[in-house]
């Protein structure tokens, strides 16, 4: 065991840990940990775009790229940082740019775009060309192109170091403790600010685009300590995964001009959304989907439908949409410019999270009370500008803009405060889960009590939600939390233990669906991706506000509200 | 279909020397490779250590050595390689535990090429401009994942640890010819030395491993090319 000190600790190494790396290590000595090799991050899996009002094809306001985003969030995003984001874009854009990140280019040599869903021009008129791209690989290009620059920065790396708790005493973050992952050991690491940058948890749900890794340890982890997750029933959907896989197909087929299409060979989502179609938001596409799987309308009355890019071309789908066609050879053996490819619903992308203000200060309460010390970004993270449902290509600009954010106020704070003093026992309570998690010795087993979650948030906590399948979840997931403490692994040993961290990401999964499950069952509205049958209507009267679940110390659960920051837009109906 | 998983063991905890594991798994014809192990490592032996993390290709994690040639194996599907499937660490990094390797050579390779871009000039307020025929000059090499596919499938690699590889060739590649890049010559002389780039006997396995799919051998004649040409 070794304990380590350094000013700013940042946890997670994809698109938010790397830009928050990148600054705060410019004025303080800072330090990353990440569970993985920071280039398997999953940020490297977003592939259609990041959108910033350049302007390069045709007019655009980053007011305009602001509206959308307002509108897209169902009027839940907070504006002033809706505004922050949309400004700060085309800014953060160009620095990429400048950092070497290989955009693909127009005509005239600048920064290509594509249209992406929901991105209008002059308020909502029509699809407007917004998401900067690397053909469809642009989160690879941004993940690489960060790492690279911390390379070249000499930014310090812990790679495969797990996160299992943080120091918080008296409302402040003080450090880490981590599991190095080769080893075994338990390491303390001191730390004036720590910046939260470990993702989301699409490992609740069967159907997901995420990574096996995406297991929402950071939320998980500041939920023990009383600090609450906001908006947490907002979790969206990505309409076109692979059938059954559920790996990611770009919007950017999409916004390259693929079609959605049911077993009648219908365009469906002309019905679904007059002016912009197949290019609506997300949220709006998943229930179409839905809709017509559940009238018989899935492709052979299967739960799928297809995505059709055979009209744009062969050299288009190979010159735009190469890694599309590839998985599209390798798991479903065909030809993407010849066939059609079965999609449906796939958990994608968490909206809600940890609280935080524009600065990426975590805050503990409705007043905005910060929880000094402690930082969040990306996805993990709740500010909010995504509200109650996420615009594509908004989430890799989530990243940097807030991650940038992060790093500079972070570093700003370590460098105006001394070290506080921790306890000499901070990583008790980690050795002793560790040691639990290692030698109970019970009849349970992760692999099965998380597909059972997996299944169980999938039917239950899905696109569509009704109090009844709610109740029985949230009912469910405490049988199975139950069960799970009656977990026994085979892996007692130190080196390279995945048995034991599967069983620990496990416990945090678990919570996360609880949260999510509860959230979802207490909001009795339909708004962004929370659609419930049982009550179809937005209702702003009761809901126009953000939603806090905190855990106390008994283990049952509270909420708490806070207002939605509205400065331009006021809420209307939301037709597109 | 019944598919048998011979997977090659070794926990530094407990053994000696590696052992070959078998295991007889039922499995979809279209499941991966990746599927396969996860069913032993959840429900027969959960001691099986593998890294993974986004499951399609993508991030790099899960390169191994599938029926004798290096592949991810979330990108493998079994009835590609059924029904005796064979599963080794890749070759020529130190074995932590199982399919497990120490990845930290191969990234010190991968830093010693200057991987990442050069330009001290000031930047201009907006986007530095490049053509599409510049840009597409370099992208077959930015696809590059660091999987170490290719890397480790190479014989001038097996023979000599110290040899740079293909990947951070790939690496090098990708920036020697961006146009926006200052520090081409730079890269030209680190792959210029003994352990650098003529190492590679264009023996053509790092192209054949790349999930990527990246014409490896080709990038690393060019680059051999600009080294010839910027001496002569």
């Amino acid at each position: 065991m070794s304990t380590f000190q350094y000013d700013v600790l940042v946890i997670g190494a994809g698109g938010a840990g790397l830009m928050a790396a990148l600054y705060a290590s410019k004025s303080a000595n800072t330090a990353v940990l990440s569970k993985l090799y920071p280039t398997r991050s999953h940020t490297g899996a977003a592939q259609g775009g990041i959108s910033a009002a350049l302007g390069n094809h045709e007019e655009d306001h980053w007011e305009w790229h602001a509206y959308d985003t307002v509108k897209g969030s169902d009027y839940l995003g907070d504006q002033d940082a809706i505004e922050i984001m949309c400004r700060e874009a085309i800014d953060v854009v160009i620095e990429l740019e400048h950092m070497g990140l290989p955009f693909d280019r127009t005509p005239e040599g600048k920064i290509a775009q594509r249209p992406f869903g929901g991105h209008t021009r002059n308020y909502g008129e029509a699809p407007v060309r917004r998401a900067c791209h690397a053909a469809d690989r642009t989160g690879h290009m941004i993940l690489q192109t960060l790492y690279q620059q911390c390379i070249k920065h000499n930014v310090n790396f812990f790679d495969e170091f797990q996160v299992l708790d943080l120091i918080i005493e008296d409302g402040v973050c003080k450090g880490a403790i981590a599991y190095e992952i080769d080893t075994g050991e338990i390491h303390t690491f001191h730390a004036k600010a720590v910046i939260l940058a470990t993702g989301g948890w699409g490992k609740c749900w069967s159907v997901t685009s995420n990574a096996f890794t995406l297991t929402g340890d950071g939320a998980a982890i500041v939920l023990r300590h009383g600090v609450p997750l906001e908006d947490m029933e907002f979790f969206q959907f990505h309409p076109t995964g692979i059938w059954k896989m559920g790996i990611l197909i770009t919007e950017g087929v999409r916004g390259e001009g693929g079609i959605l299409r049911n077993n009648l060979g219908e365009r469906f989502m002309e019905r679904y959304s007059p002016t912009l179609k197949d290019l609506a938001p997300r949220d709006v596409v998943s229930r179409a989907i839905y809709m017509e799987i559940r009238e018989g309308r899935g492709i052979d009355g299967k739960d799928y439908v297809y995505l059709d890019a055979t009209h744009l071309g062969r050299e288009r789908i190979e010159k735009k949409l190469p890694d599309i066609a590839d998985f599209c050879r390798t798991y479903l053996g065909i030809d993407p410019a010849e066939q059609p490819m079965p999609v449906q619903p796939t958990a994608h992308y968490a909206m809600g999270g940890i609280p935080t203000d524009v600065d990426g200060r975590v805050i503990v309460d409705a007043n905005n009370t910060p929880l000094y010390g402690l930082y969040a970004a990306g996805e993990v993270a709740c500010v909010s500008v995504h509200g109650a449902n996420r615009l594509g290509t908004n989430s890799l600009l989530d990243l940097v803009v807030f991650g940038r954010r992060a790093g500079i106020h972070a570093a700003a704070f370590a460098n105006e405060i001394e070290f506080q003093p921790i306890p000499d026992n901070a990583d008790e309570p980690t050795r002793e889960l560790v040691e639990r998690v290692r030698t109970h010795d019970g009849d349970e087993n992760v692999a099965t009590i998380r597909a059972e979650m997996q299944k169980l948030m999938m039917n239950n906590v899905g696109v569509f939600r009704t109090e009844e399948l709610l109740t029985e979840a949230v009912e469910k997931l405490k049988e199975l939390k139950e069960r799970a403490r009656n977990i026994s692994i085979q892996d007692k040993g130190k080196r390279f233990n995945q048995d034991l961290l599967e069983a620990i990401e496990l416990y945090n999964l678990l919570d996360l669906a609880e949260v999510t499950a509860l959230s979802a069952l207490n909001r009795t509205e339909s708004r962004g991706a929370h659609s419930r049958e049982d009550y179809p209507e937005r209702d702003d009267e009761n809901w126009l506000k953000h939603t806090l679940i905190y855990r106390e110390e008994d283990g049952s659960y509270r909420f708490d509200y806070k207002p939605v920051t509205i400065t331009k837009f006021e809420p209307k109906p939301r037709v597109y | 279909m019944k598919v048998k998983l011979r997977i090659k063991r070794f926990n530094p905890e407990k053994d000696k020397e590696p052992w070959w594991g078998e295991y007889d798994v039922e499995m979809d014809p279209t499941d991966r490779v990746l599927d396969a192990l996860h069913y032993v490592k959840w429900h027969i032996d959960g001691t099986l250590t593998l890294r993974r993390s986004c499951g399609h290709g993508i991030c790099g994690s899960d390169a191994m050595r599938i029926n004798g040639v290096n592949r991810l194996a979330c990108k493998v599907l079994l009835r590609d390689v059924a029904p005796v499937v064979t599963v080794e660490p890749i070759l020529g990094l130190p074995v932590i535990k199982d399919l497990v390797v120490d990845m930290e050579p191969f990234m010190a390779q991968y830093r010693s090429v200057m991987p990442y871009f050069v330009n001290d000039e000031p930047p201009p307020p907006r986007e530095r401009l490049q053509s599409p025929e510049e840009r597409a000059v370099f992208d077959d090499t930015t696809k590059c994942i660091l999987c170490a596919c290719c890397t480790t499938s190479c014989p001038s690699f097996w023979a000599r640890g110290e040899y740079v590889g293909p990947a951070a060739i790939v690496q090098a590649h990708r920036f020697i010819f961006d146009s926006r890049d200052r520090a081409a010559a730079q890269r030209l002389e680190i792959l210029n030395e003994p352990d650098g780039i003529w190492r590679c006997r264009t023996v053509y396995n790092c192209t054949n491993a790349c999930p990527r799919e990246i014409k490896i051998t080709e990038a690393i004649a060019e680059v051999k090319k600009a080294l010839l040409f910027s001496r002569l």
